[in-house]
């Protein structure tokens, strides 16, 4: 050793002192990074989710006409039509068919699912005019969002004279705040700069003006836009109608309850988890029923009555190579045995539950063992000591005292089996399934499958529904996680 | 008819319970002499035999004539009942019911812990036995050293080492990131930090663990890979929307916490006097780690890391989701690379008719990664066996 300790040398003590706290400070950013990382992870699907959480209606006074509401049957009423008769009759001047087909696109396929399901269940509103929230649709939405662009409105603060020249616009005047791609709306109209020259701007209608009166300050506007109509899912005559509606009033937000209370569709603003909810929750009590009692029943054989022998050492190995096995390969067990071999239905909670329990059984089992392990052997020793069978004084006695050490570990193997995606997959959920699965057998889908779906699809609205869909999953499992937390710190004991 | 079923093997059950111990009773109030077992254990035996006896039918029964068919419920019923009738007549006062049941009920013990085996096995022959209808179309030797996989295409290729070159590379790329960063992250943990940071400290790891890969992929796609790209072409590199680094990255930060937990039990499992014996010779805080702990703790260390190797090679949904599909024989990390994981998933997922070449091969895909996590998980399991002994 040529370093050894000089006590003259303090310079060398130095370089060993600063090389220490280098060291440490190594640590310290290597558990910062990863810190970060879940930081980042949480804050980042957080924000892409938490527009998901909310919707925009467009409140609407609706008569709901007996003759387009059969008596005997309101669900079959033409509610869609009642509800885009009202929302064009707030816009008397909307009558080209290409200009009406624009304002009823701002609605969603869906928009008048919450009218009917309400007349439905209030009958005598039939006849009567009634306000309704008429939800909208996803690009709507997104926009009133301020997620297709960022719309910059400035009231107009000069005098312009405006003019017809077949379909063209000419304004002249002070054009000092006009530039091109803008919208100016006066008069009852919204025109489209197309190019400003020297004393005259040219402008197309996106909805003709109703007199060409001169613009004096005040009496005018100018939205513009970060992004141009080209790179964004909703074109400037849909946004001068939804900022017509804006001006109104009529445009509520609201918490998007939706979102838990309706299954799975084509449509992202009509989207939402509850049949994934339902799927998740029928293949855990599938998992649980099976992994639970096998995981238990496997851990007190193996801890406190298999002799110490090949066979046991078998098991053994095999218990902890099988929590190593990659999931897919659960995947590819369930898709041959399960399905191929014994002909059990495909995407059926029935198969992910026995999957899934396959999947968790190494888990519970190794905590189980673990708990059963910690009950000192003084318990077992009195207990047979008073003339208990080992049954007896294993069921009676120590089983008992093992139960939060296993409870933890069964609630860590839930929320393992509540975030597999891949060997569902192999299984086939990842079905269409608009409904709530009604049994065992039915095809269903689930929590995480569903985010796989969504995550999947080209709309961007789907991408924040993703990230919803992921913060419900991961408020689920920490959840999970704080309970088991929780119930080792009240119930550990200390022997 | 499985639900009819069910509910009458559960009643036979009850039935049988308190029909034996009613006997058993009537035994015990009856005599003078004690019974050799409890009232309850007679109950019990009875119970049991009956759900053997209605329970077995009922599989054969199934097996034979299928799920639906009325005789099930009726055999059960009948075979049941049976059961029920004939140990009543066994209920005497000496009896050894007790032991009897016990019996039982380790049958049942052994035939739960037996069900990890049968896993292990099932796993190994459903993979085995496609695999084997794949290699009688395809040869193993253009399987294992093919270098184009084109599983869709016509005429078909399936080249395995496209995808094994994109896994490892992937697989590379996540250890480089987590190997130090767990490592450093156990280190710090169980030699520098106080209880109360470890306190905090240890949980967030364990969030980070338990965060669903599904989670980790959309990020990983949606955030990692355009941050990636976006990063490389302002170095004026050429970054591929779909690049291994960013998969592979954050397949890193997924292990991270697999390395730091593993690795923090090792290095807590090097004895104090260890340690103790180092300062004594007056060496710092990581020069005793460096040169006495670390050493110490290698072989653990070496399985942990096995471990998370293992663990990403096997990794399903971010790669999914973030790396690409295309077969590229390359090991440029900016470039998109697949992975044997992806290829299964791609392959089977949908319909799958189970006697086409391009099904079957997603079993030969998944015998070859059950296969290489087998041995590096046995190797890594038997280190930390051996190594635990020593210390012990």
């Amino acid at each position: 050793m040529t370093d050894t300790f000089d006590k003259g040398n303090a310079a060398f003590i130095a370089k060993r002192y600063a090389s220490e706290r280098r060291f440490k400070a190594y640590g310290a950013v290597a558990l910062a990074v990863s810190v970060l990382f879940l930081v980042y992870l949480i804050v980042d699907i957080g924000i892409k989710a938490w527009p998901s959480f909310f919707e925009h209606r467009v409140v609407l006074e609706v008569n709901l006409d007996a003759s387009k509401i059969p008596a005997d049957e309101v669900l079959k009423g033409d509610f869609e039509g009642l509800v885009r008769g009202s929302l064009r009759s707030l816009f008397p001047r909307v009558t080209t068919r290409g200009d009406v087909r624009s304002l009823t696109s701002l609605l969603s396929a869906g928009a008048a699912d919450d009218l009917r399901q309400d007349t439905a269940a209030n009958p005598a509103s039939i006849g009567t005019t009634v306000r309704a929230g008429a939800l909208l649709g996803d690009d709507s939405d997104l926009y009133l969002k301020g997620m297709l662009t960022t719309t910059l409105r400035m009231p107009g603060t000069t005098n312009l004279q405006l003019a017809q020249s077949g379909e063209e616009f000419i304004l002249t005047g002070d054009l000092s705040q006009l530039a091109v791609g803008q919208i100016v709306r006066a008069n009852g109209g919204a025109l489209r700069i197309t190019g400003v020259e020297a004393g005259l701007a040219k402008a197309e209608a996106i909805l003709p003006p109703a007199t060409l009166n001169s613009l004096t300050p005040g009496t005018w506007d100018i939205l513009s836009f970060s992004r141009a109509e080209a790179d964004r899912r909703i074109d400037d005559r849909q946004v001068v109608l939804l900022e017509a509606l804006r001006d109104k009033g009529v445009i509520e937000k609201h918490f998007a309850w939706r979102f838990f209370t309706s299954g799975d569709s084509r449509e992202p603003e009509l989207a939402g988890l509850r049949g994934a909810i339902f799927g998740s929750l029928l293949t855990l009590i599938m998992t649980l029923s099976l992994s639970v009692p096998l995981g238990i029943a496997a851990a007190v054989y193996l801890e406190e009555f298999a002799a110490k022998n090949k066979w046991t050492e078998i098991i053994e190995v095999n218990i902890n190579n099988l929590a190593a096995v990659p999931s897919i390969i659960f995947g590819l067990l369930g898709l041959a045995v399960f399905i191929n071999f014994f002909g059990l239905p495909r995407s059926a909670p029935l198969v992910g539950g026995l999957v899934l329990a396959l999947l968790v059984l190494p888990t519970i089992i190794i905590a189980s063992r673990a708990a059963l392990k910690a009950v000192p052997p003084s318990i077992k020793e009195a207990a047979l000591g008073v003339g208990a069978s080992h049954q007896q004084a294993v069921f009676h006695h120590v089983l008992p005292l093992a139960v939060p050490g296993i409870l933890t570990g069964t609630i860590l193997g839930v929320a393992r089996a509540l975030g597999e995606t891949a060997p569902l997959l192999m299984i086939g959920m990842v079905a269409f399934i608009v409904d709530v699965p009604k049994g065992f057998t039915e095809a269903a889908t689930v929590l995480p499958v569903q985010i796989f779906l969504w995550s999947d699809l080209p709309e961007i609205a789907f991408q924040s529904r993703t990230a919803a869909a992921i913060i419900v999953l991961l408020v689920i499992l920490f959840g999970l996680n704080a309970a088991a937390i929780y119930m080792r710190k009240r119930f550990e004991r200390r022997w | 008819m499985t639900s009819w079923t069910l509910l009458i093997i559960a009643a036979l059950t009850a039935t049988g319970f308190f029909v034996g111990q009613a006997k058993a009773q009537g035994l015990r109030n009856a005599g003078t002499a004690s019974l050799h077992s409890l009232p309850a254990y007679h109950g019990l035996l009875m119970a049991s035999m009956a759900l053997a006896a209605a329970g077995i039918t009922t599989l054969a029964v199934a097996a034979i004539a299928g799920p639906n068919s009325l005789v099930m419920p009726a055999a059960a019923a009948l075979l049941g009942t049976g059961a029920i009738a004939a140990s009543y007549r066994i209920i005497t006062r000496d009896f050894r019911a007790r032991n009897r049941f016990e019996f039982f009920v380790m049958l049942v013990l052994i035939a739960c812990s037996a069900v990890a085996v049968l896993t292990t096995v099932g796993i190994v022959f459903s993979v085995l036995f496609e695999s084997l209808a794949f290699f009688s179309e395809v040869s193993p030797i253009e399987f294992l050293f093919g270098t184009h996989w084109a599983p869709t295409s016509t005429p078909p290729s399936f080249g395995l080492i496209p995808l094994l070159a994109g896994t490892l590379l992937i697989t590379f790329i996540a250890i480089v990131v987590a190997g130090p960063l767990g490592l450093l992250s156990a280190i710090y943990m169980a030699e520098y930090s106080s209880r109360k940071m470890r306190g905090v400290l240890k949980p967030m790891l364990e969030i980070l663990a338990g965060v669903p890969t599904v989670v980790l992929g959309f990020f990983a796609a949606l955030t990692v890979a355009p941050l990636v790209r976006n990063a490389g072409e302002s170095l004026g590199l050429n970054v591929a929307s779909e690049s291994a680094l960013a998969a592979g990255l954050v397949m890193g930060m997924m292990i991270v916490p697999l390395i730091s937990s593993l690795s923090d039990d090792i290095i807590n499992a090097v004895p104090q006097a260890l340690r103790d014996g180092s300062y004594a010779m007056g060496a710092t805080k990581s020069e005793t780690i460096k040169r006495v702990v670390l050493p110490a703790a290698l072989p653990g260390i070496v399985s942990a890391f096995m471990l998370a190797i293992s663990r990403a090679i096997g990794e399903t949904m971010i790669v999914v989701m973030a790396a690409g599909l295309a077969a590229n024989l390359t090991f440029n990390p900016l470039a998109a690379v697949t992975t044997i994981t992806v290829q299964i998933a791609t392959l089977l997922v949908g319909d799958q008719e189970f006697d086409s070449a391009k099904t079957l091969s997603a079993f030969a895909l998944g015998f070859v990664l059950f296969c290489f996590t087998l041995v590096l998980n046995y190797i890594a399991l038997r280190i930390v066996q051996r190594y635990r002994e020593q210390y012990d």
